[in-house]
């Protein structure tokens, strides 16, 4: 059940995703950078959380969840550190991700080549 | 002769239409693109990545015991890896060309930004080229991300304490 | 904002420039395109061996160069100038090219309508100065010009339906006051025109208008109609602006029946992945000296007109929203 459930949620955002694209003049750098702040904005009431409880990875993969993230970390912080905390637990959560992400992406960079 | 020309001595004075006209014409003559089969195929592909990634996180829950909230990280990092490797091997886009939506607004997207931009300048060398260039395209989603973060995480925290 | 095809003379006439010779290079997907046979040079790969596609580009046009010279025996001591141009950022393919070259040279920009613009600017000189043996070339890459003016190669972007696949070649061509079989006989000289169209992926509607415009000028300075010319041909208004372009000349009263679009000869727009058909540099010159021009060589056309198109944006212009101005230089080549 929880992989149908992942399958039809992530699916179900690049389905919408897809049709903005589709219809209007916006790339997918405008709609990242759209969903990644509607992933923050959704964390201000809690509700990401109960998304990722019920969709599981299919909530986690889009890059809604890295607005998530970065607002989830931020918020953890606030309780030791109050409106400081922001700023220091920023990217407490993402910081696997995006190590890896240009940790690899380097690597791969200087393997191969471009091709057409 | 139509409204757009008049003859004037020997010569067809052209008088080319204007803006709206010509987007009038223009929209009339548009082939008709079916958007509907991009719309099946990014919620297929959108939601094959969401599968897989969930049976990865079966799999280093049992591998790795780990709870469902700890296996996400792993999850996560092995689908950039993948990415990535795709990206590199010159894979990726030729799924992306049929997925669209299915392949960038899942992390694949994010790290598929980088490597491409990184292998692209490689001929710029490792440092002007790969290192400068990673972020060109995925830099824009960290700004944003970030930024969102940190007005929200100020509003929630001020509002809801 | 509108224009006119104005009561100016912007066609240039001439008595003795003749072709000599040409020479072409395509990529694969080219070569592998119906007019394939056409071309004597082509590689399998984007790379040519090089490790840049910027070298391939280059190196590709060397080889166009030369078998252009080695037609007619002719080496690079033979010619009094050169002129060309590409799509790169500061005409890198070509000045990389002409430092090999050492003859006088003149490097232009005229975004995909450069194979006109090349060869007016040789006629021009061949015909008026003393400068008799003057080599005209243009390239253009995939490879290059999508790093360039679109995305990395690798980025998993799905790509609009209008847009246009960027021919990989070069074209060169020779000519002189050496008498020979097929001549270039007129050059009309086009205007930038803009009618505020801003969808860089739909480069065909943007350069519609400025073909419209030129062939227009061509016809009214000649006072000629369609049907003296064997064929008419733009550069890569695509299959999409092609049917605008007969719309605009049917409300006018005139049947284009005898026009096609380099883009869309160049390949088989059903069957290879080239969206709306092809675009760049080498699209009009490799269509007209690998193609027309034997065509014209054989008599099997007697007089064609030539309006490469160019869209003349750049990548910073269309990320401020500007809207894409364009340019179309018409060339009538013809058996003497």
């Amino acid at each position: 059940m929880e992989y149908l459930l992942a399958f039809v949620f992530c699916g179900f955002v690049c389905l919408v995703a897809q049709i903005i694209y589709d219809r209007t003049k916006l790339t997918p750098g405008h709609i990242t950078c759209g969903l990644v702040v509607f992933g923050a904005f959704l964390d201000i009431f809690d509700l990401y959380d109960k998304l990722i409880s019920i969709f599981h990875a299919g909530a986690l993969l889009p890059i809604t969840s890295f607005g998530h993230s970065l607002m989830h970390g931020a918020l953890e912080k606030t309780s030791e550190y109050g409106l400081l905390g922001v700023a220091m637990g920023m990217f407490d959560l993402t910081a696997a991700g995006i190590t890896s992400a240009i940790l690899f992406a380097f690597i791969v960079a200087l393997i191969c080549k471009p091709k057409s | 002769m139509n409204k757009f020309t008049r003859l004037v001595k020997n010569r067809i004075e052209v008088k080319l239409m204007n803006e709206n006209q010509y987007n009038k014409l223009a929209e009339d003559l548009k082939p008709k693109v079916s958007y509907f089969k991009n719309a099946v195929l990014a919620f297929l592909f959108g939601g094959c990545i969401g599968l897989f990634g969930q049976i990865l996180v079966r799999i280093y829950m049992n591998v790795l015991h780990l709870t469902e909230k700890e296996a996400g990280t792993p999850m996560i990092v092995t689908m950039i890896l993948i990415a990535c490797v795709l990206t590199g091997l010159g894979i990726f886009d030729k799924i992306a060309k049929y997925a669209g939506a299915g392949t960038f607004v899942p992390i694949t997207g994010f790290a598929n930004a980088l490597t491409s931009a990184a292998l692209e300048s490689k001929s710029e060398g490792i440092v002007l080229g790969v290192a400068s260039n990673m972020f060109k395209l995925g830099g824009a989603v960290i700004t944003f991300g970030v930024v969102a973060a940190y007005v929200m995480g100020v509003i929630r925290y001020v509002f809801f304490g | 904002m509108s224009s006119s095809a104005s009561q100016k003379n912007a066609t240039l006439t001439f008595q003795n420039v003749y072709i000599e010779s040409t020479g072409t290079f395509v990529g694969p997907i080219e070569k592998e395109g119906p007019l394939g046979d056409y071309f004597e040079n082509y590689s399998d790969d984007l790379y040519y061996g090089e490790k840049t596609f910027e070298k391939a580009e280059r190196e590709m046009s060397k080889i166009a160069i030369d078998s252009c010279l080695q037609k007619v025996n002719r080496t690079y001591d033979d010619l009094d100038l050169v002129v060309a141009g590409d799509l790169l950022n500061q005409l890198t393919a070509s000045n990389f090219v002409a430092k090999d070259l050492n003859t006088p040279f003149i490097g232009v920009y005229g975004a995909c309508s450069t194979a006109c613009l090349s060869m007016l600017n040789a006629a021009t000189y061949v015909e008026h100065t003393s400068f008799k043996r003057v080599l005209a070339y243009t390239s253009s890459h995939n490879a290059t010009a999508e790093r360039q003016y679109r995305y990395p190669l690798e980025y998993g972007i799905q790509k609009k339906d209008m847009t246009t696949y960027t021919a990989t070649g070069c074209g060169s061509i020779l000519l002189s006051n050496q008498v020979s079989n097929v001549r270039i006989a007129h050059a009309t000289i086009g205007k930038v025109i803009d009618l505020n169209q801003k969808d860089a992926n739909d480069m065909g509607r943007a350069m519609v208008p400025c073909a419209y415009d030129t062939l227009h000028q061509h016809l009214n300075d000649l006072q000629r109609t369609v049907n003296d010319y064997d064929l008419i041909v733009t550069g890569d208004l695509s299959t999409y602006g092609k049917e605008i372009l007969k719309e605009l000349f049917k409300a006018d009263g005139i049947n284009l029946d005898n026009y096609d679009d380099c883009g869309c000869m160049l390949f088989d727009i059903a069957n290879q992945e080239v969206f709306q058909g092809g675009s760049g540099c080498a699209c009009s010159a490799l269509v007209s000296y690998g193609y027309l021009y034997p065509l014209l060589q054989q008599k099997k056309l007697h007089r064609v007109l030539i309006l490469a198109t160019g869209a003349l944006l750049s990548p910073t212009s269309t990320q401020q929203k500007e809207s894409i101005p364009c340019i179309s230089h018409a060339i009538s080549m013809e058996v003497v």
